[in-house]
């Protein structure tokens, strides 16, 4: 429910006054009304938006460089996490394991915008994955297990157990 | 910075037209749709841009939006509201769109599919005063939507109105930047670009909108069941039409296939096919990933194309030359001949067991192998293909003699594995010279090998290298090769091709005919592939009408992956440099790894199954062929597992496929004394009609491009649609009723039955003699084998009003749970033989009703006071506390049903059926059976020994309480469906909504149970949506 992630993520941003959100479509695509008058659609826009009214620049990327990767997990998590099917998860599970591999966040060592809004979209996945599934698609879960403890990242969403020590040791499968 | 394309990749018209656009300087570097640019994605994605930094990105619209930045504009709200919009709601639809115009030539729907994304698009331009999208100056929003919609609005035909839209895309279109894009990657022919349809091809089938009318197994898994519309509305009524018509043309107007006569040769005017398997070698019994990498998967293909009217010779054979066959025979005291002789007997049985239909099944020890193998060798060394160098060898003093690749282990020296083998890395895949190996061991002795010097040939590839890649860019461009094959050669050849050597220091093979190698034989993998000639030789004297015929045959080879580099590139070398015309490989077929149980097949661990044991498993050989089938490594590993195993012949084939033909033929049987009734087509039945067809044109188009495993689900799915259809329809209550309902009844039996008329053609490559058997149930002509796949196929009436059909009697037996235990305890290498012969077998006893009928699906699991041989299994106390109990089981079974059929409280019929339950469990327990099967253990649909739906004597779904409470699932679903949509139209408090929608969701799951299919898996367990 994107319109949970929207007010999540403003308590996380420090965001005073919570905004009014509606919905629009079949895919309830969030919608928001500004003091201005115009009306920003999508969860990507809207999240993007509110970094910045918050004045936290950072959460989008410093270099050109940085912000085009923040950009391209946001979009990730919106065309390939948002709606995939069933047997696309264990793809997208596998792809993220590697990609994570050598890096603390999405975005190397920074923590950004991407990180919240990529664990607000696969939490549903990771709850129902099995201890043996979490070791095998380690280095996204050790990714995980960061971001929910992250402070003040985790809001409406239960937190997700990750075991330390390896269980499964012998099996890479 | 260096940005990958693709042709006729849309995704790129995008980001050329924006690299251009804002003049960043940038390498562009054109690769194949399957290049895997970025390392840590599984599947490949274009365009990437590698930034100087080594960071890759891959997603179009951020391309676009840094190369912007790096021009230094900064994106605001409104262009990335967007680009957001453009990535979610656009692209989608326009990517079903171009399938359905590209792929399906269906341009007339594409409106109903892009018109809400256009009509918003238009819209939105219509409200604002500025030239372009967001300012009066072009953005990157507007070029990034131009391109997306570039080859849908290039052809006006496809979409009219929206006359802002046309304008402002008109207006785009017009920047060089844009024209120059659209020209690189589409040829500035739009959606005419054949580049555009090779793209499409290659994506994958469960793209947006390409699987919807599949139902199930395929839906997003964050949409609820709870507000599933079915997938009616996917379907025109054009199609439903069209699909009512093509059906009213029956069997008559269309061509027979002719039977097979041997020898077959190419004729003019069809399409020759020659299928090959890869030669199993000779000394080693093959195990179940052998048997599914090639030979079964070969025989597939090769049957289809039977169907299909094609000319069709699939030969194969066993590969004898060679130490390993010396060893072996010194090792039985035989003649290298008589091992050669007594083997190839073995692998002949087993392929037949698994009903592999050679056209011919011959072996390389032939004198044509040797005619033909010393004819390319001359040939190659007349045209100087052929250099001579002297080779350092690996000796063994011990044994007397050199070593063999297959008998030096050691050291890799490329990536220090340690079991690495003497020609090849099982790790890094590496080839390697076994006289690099590092520590190397003779295999047999464990001595240390000594390096000794002898001349030797070698085919100079480097020599042929243009005119093989040249070869190789035509086969793999036009030819339906597996991704892994293309990448696996072309690692090879970009690598650098060396010389290598042909010639070994052995006794047991094709002598080569050189005076100055009088001593020596062909290498192995010089020689093998030529046993596909020789093989084809000693069919027919015409070999070479198959051979030297390139303009008239087209050559499939069928593999495992590790033999690729020697069917694209050694072998293809041979040929090439011998120019004598030879056929070369237009498809080359390779599979991946199959594993048994996560581990891997071991012969000497006697882990797995081999193919001599197949049998003793007293699983039916089509139940074997159907499982590998399913599992077919396409694409990726996968692993043989027993649970599964029993998990899918029991859903798949007992309570899906082979219910539903079960239910057509015995509803016919039944009701209308063998006689298909008439049918008067309704609007839901032509849409069964439509579904069946479009699965059929799937299923055709899967198997043109030899996606075997793929092309199953198409059948599978069929048979789900029938079970569905059947249940809605509820022909045996019809029957019943008035003359209305009497002629309903017969309408959905005989279209049932039909749909089982097809399952059973297009069943035919995958499981030969359940095909075969359905057909003779069925009594069908036997012209359908050959018609309703012609074509891009054609579900005709088969079996019209009138036809006679057989007896009909079960297909497929329910696979127990302690049947697969005793299995998997006995092919899993985990205790010695001996002990497990040793050991009492209560179990396996208990039902030896497996190995005496294997055909016959007559398992009374769960009436246990018919079902004799349980009791006669147990003894004693056991004994007679079992027959108390089957007793005590029969009287509660029909409290039970009385209580049901007097309509009683549900609470007091729930708690007799618990007893019941319990009483069951209890006589489980007493005649020594697991009462709680391992395989189903939690999954939902549970409990195969108890539930009712699941039970092969309740499979017709015709008798008794489980059709009448499926019935009244099916109106209680609907009923609280309605509810759930009153609900929401009055916007109703959402947590009222939530509760409406979970009773519903558990009404749904009992109704599926009561029907005996699967319910929706776990999955959408914890969705918060």
């Amino acid at each position: 429910m994107s319109l949970k992630e929207l007010s999540s993520l403003e308590k996380a941003l420090g965001l005073k006054k919570p905004n009014k959100y509606s919905t629009q479509g079949d895919r309830k695509v969030p919608v928001l009304q500004t003091i201005n008058g115009q009306a920003l659609v999508g969860l990507v826009t809207i999240a993007t938006h509110l970094v910045q009214e918050a004045k936290r620049p950072e959460l989008l990327g410093g270099s050109a460089e940085h912000k085009a990767v923040v950009q391209q997990w946001l979009e990730y998590r919106v065309t390939k996490v948002d709606g995939c099917h069933k047997e696309d998860i264990k793809t997208i599970l596998k792809d993220l394991n590697s990609y994570l591999e050598d890096k603390v966040y999405l975005a190397g060592n920074q923590f950004t915008l991407a990180d919240t809004l990529m664990y607000y979209g696969i939490h549903h996945v990771i709850v129902d994955l099995a201890v043996q599934e979490k070791e095998k698609y380690m280095n996204m879960t050790r990714w995980f297990d960061h971001v929910q403890h992250y402070p003040s990242v985790r809001h409406h969403l239960p937190p997700v157990v990750v075991l330390r020590n390896r269980v499964y040791t012998s099996g890479h499968h | 910075m260096k940005l990958f394309v693709s042709d006729g990749n849309p995704h790129c018209v995008k980001v050329l037209a924006v690299l251009e656009f804002t003049g960043v300087k940038c390498d562009v570097k054109h690769v194949n749709h399957e290049e895997r640019v970025v390392p840590y994605l599984s599947r490949p994605a274009l365009p990437a841009l590698l930034l100087p930094s080594g960071t890759h990105l891959f997603s179009p619209n951020s391309i676009c939006q840094y190369l912007i930045e790096l021009n230094g504009q900064e994106s605001s709200d409104i262009v990335n509201q967007w680009l957001e919009w453009e990535a979610t709601e656009l692209q989608p639809a326009v990517m079903h769109a171009l399938h359905m115009v590209v792929l399906q030539g269906k341009g007339a729907e594409t409106p109903r599919v892009l018109q809400g994304p256009l009509s918003y698009l238009d819209q939105s331009l219509s409200q604002r005063t500025t030239l372009f999208l967001t300012a009066e100056m072009v953005s990157v929003a507007d070029v990034v939507l131009w391109a997306a919609l570039y080859p849908i609005l290039s052809d006006s035909s496809l979409v009219s109105g929206n006359q802002t839209l046309q304008l402002w895309f008109e207006r785009v279109g017009m920047l060089a930047a844009c024209v120059s894009a659209a020209q690189t990657v589409l040829q500035g022919k739009g959606l005419k670009a054949e580049s555009l349809k090779t793209y499409l091809q290659r994506q994958p089938t469960t793209h947006h909108g390409q699987g919807q009318v599949q139902g199930r197994g395929t839906q997003p898994c964050n949409s609820p069941e709870g507000d599933d519309d079915d997938d009616d509305c996917v379907l025109s009524e054009e199609e439903i039409q069209s699909a009512a018509v093509t059906w009213g043309k029956g069997l008559t107007d269309l061509p027979m296939v002719p039977e097979r006569q041997h020898p077959i040769l190419p004729q003019e005017g069809k399409r020759n096919v020659l299928v090959t398997s890869a030669l199993p070698y000779v000394n080693n019994v093959p195990h179940l990933g052998n048997i599914i990498g090639c030979v079964l998967s070969a025989d597939v293909f090769a049957r289809y194309g039977r169907l299909r009217g094609w000319n069709v010779l699939y030969v194969c054979g066993t590969d004898e030359y060679g130490t390993a066959t010396e060893n072996k025979a010194r090792e039985e005291g035989l003649t290298a001949q008589q091992i050669c002789d007594k083997y190839h007997a073995v692998h002949a049985s087993i392929y037949q067991w698994f009903q592999v239909d050679f056209d011919f099944f011959g072996r390389t020890t032939t004198k044509k192998q040797t005619e033909i193998a010393q004819n390319i060798f001359w040939r190659l060394h007349e045209r100087g293909f052929l250099l001579e160098d002297i080779v350092e060898q690996l000796r063994c003093e011990a044994c007397q003699r050199f070593l063999a690749d297959r008998f030096v282990e050691g050291t890799c020296p490329f990536c220090s594995y340690p079991e690495a083998r003497g020609d090849q890395c099982d790790k890094c895949g590496k080839l390697i010279n076994a006289v690099e190996l590092r520590e190397p061991t003779c295999k047999v002795c464990s001595q240390t090998p000594v390096v000794q010097s002898s001349k030797h040939l070698f085919l100079d590839l480097p020599k042929l290298e243009a005119e093989l890649e040249q070869w190789l860019e035509r086969s793999t461009g036009s030819g339906d090769w597996t991704a892994n094959a293309k990448q696996i050669t072309r690692s090879w050849v970009r690598d650098g091709l060396k010389p290598r050597c042909i010639t070994r220091d052995l006794k047991w093979g094709t002598p080569v005919p050189h005076p100055d190698f009088s001593d020596k034989v062909f290498y192995v993998w010089f020689d093998a592939p030529i046993g596909y000639l020789s093989i084809t030789a000693n069919y027919t004297d015409q070999w070479e009408k198959w051979w030297k015929n390139p303009q008239q045959v087209e050559l499939y080879n069928f593999m495992a992956k590790d033999n690729v580099p020697f069917h694209s590139v050694v072998f293809p070398c041979s040929l090439l440099g011998a120019q004598d015309n030879y056929t070369l490989v237009n498809h080359l077929v390779a599979t991946e790894y199959l594993n048994y149980e996560d581990t891997k097949f071991s012969k000497s661990r006697g882990v797995g199954v081999f193919g001599d044991m197949a049998k003793d498993t007293g699983i039916p050989s089509d139940v074997w062929r159907f499982y590998l089938l399913y599992l077919r490594p396409e694409g990726q590993d996968s692993a043989f597992s027993w649970v599964d195993m029993a998990t899918k012949n029991n859903s798949e084939l007992l309570n899906n496929l082979g219910n539903f033909i079960n239910r057509a033929g015995m509803f016919v049987s039944k009701f209308f004394e063998s006689c298909v009734p008439a049918m008067a087509l309704q609007q839901e039945d032509k849409r069964l009609l439509a579904q069946v067809g479009w699965e059929l044109k799937q299923y055709i188009n899967l198997m043109d491009r030899v996606k075997i495993r793929d092309a199953l689900k198409c059948i599978l799915n069929i048979s789900r649609h029938g079970n569905q259809y059947i249940q809605v329809n509820e022909p045996w209550k019809k029957i019943k009723g008035d003359e209305t309902d009497r002629q309903r009844s017969g309408t959905v039996t005989g279209v049932s039955v039909n749909v089982a008329c097809l399952l059973s053609v297009m069943l035919q490559p995958y499981m030969p003699t359940v095909s075969h058997t359905i057909r003779q149930q069925l009594n069908a002509p036997p012209s359908v084998t050959g018609t309703l796949l012609q074509g891009t196929g054609n579900f005709v009436c088969s079996l019209p009003a009138g036809h006679h059909i057989g007896t009909v009697s079960p297909l497929f037996q329910k696979l127990e749970s302690e049947q697969i235990e005793s299995l998997k305890k006995r092919f899993g290498g985990q205790q010695p033989e001996e002990e497990e012969e040793a050991k009492p077998k209560p179990k396996t006893t208990a039902q030896p009703d497996v190995n005496a009928q294997p055909d016959v699906n007559a398992q009374p699991a769960t009436t246990p006071a018919s079902d004799p041989a349980a009791q006669t299994a147990v003894n004693g106390a056991d004994a007679e506390r079992a027959r108390e109990l089957t007793l005590a089981v029969a009287e509660q079974a029909e409290k039970v049903r009385t209580l049901k059929g007097q309509k009683a409280e549900k609470t007091v019929i729930g708690a007799e059926v618990t007893k019941l339950l319990e009483l069951k469990k209890q006589l489980s327990l007493a005649e020594g059976k697991d009462p709680e099967p391992v395989l189903t253990k939690g999954k939902k649909n549970a409990q195969p020994a108890t539930t009712p739906a699941s039970d092969p004597a309740a499979q017709t779904a015709v008798n008794g309480a489980d059709a009448e409470r499926a019935r009244e699932l099916t109106l209680a679903v609907a009923e609280q469906g309605e509810k759930v949509r009153t609900l929401k139209g009055q916007k109703a408090e959402k947590t009222v909504i939530g509760a409406e929608v979970t009773k519903l969701l558990e009404l749904k799951k009992q109704l599926s149970l009561a029907e005996g299919k699967n319910p929706e898996p776990v999955l959408t367990k914890g969705k918060k949506k």
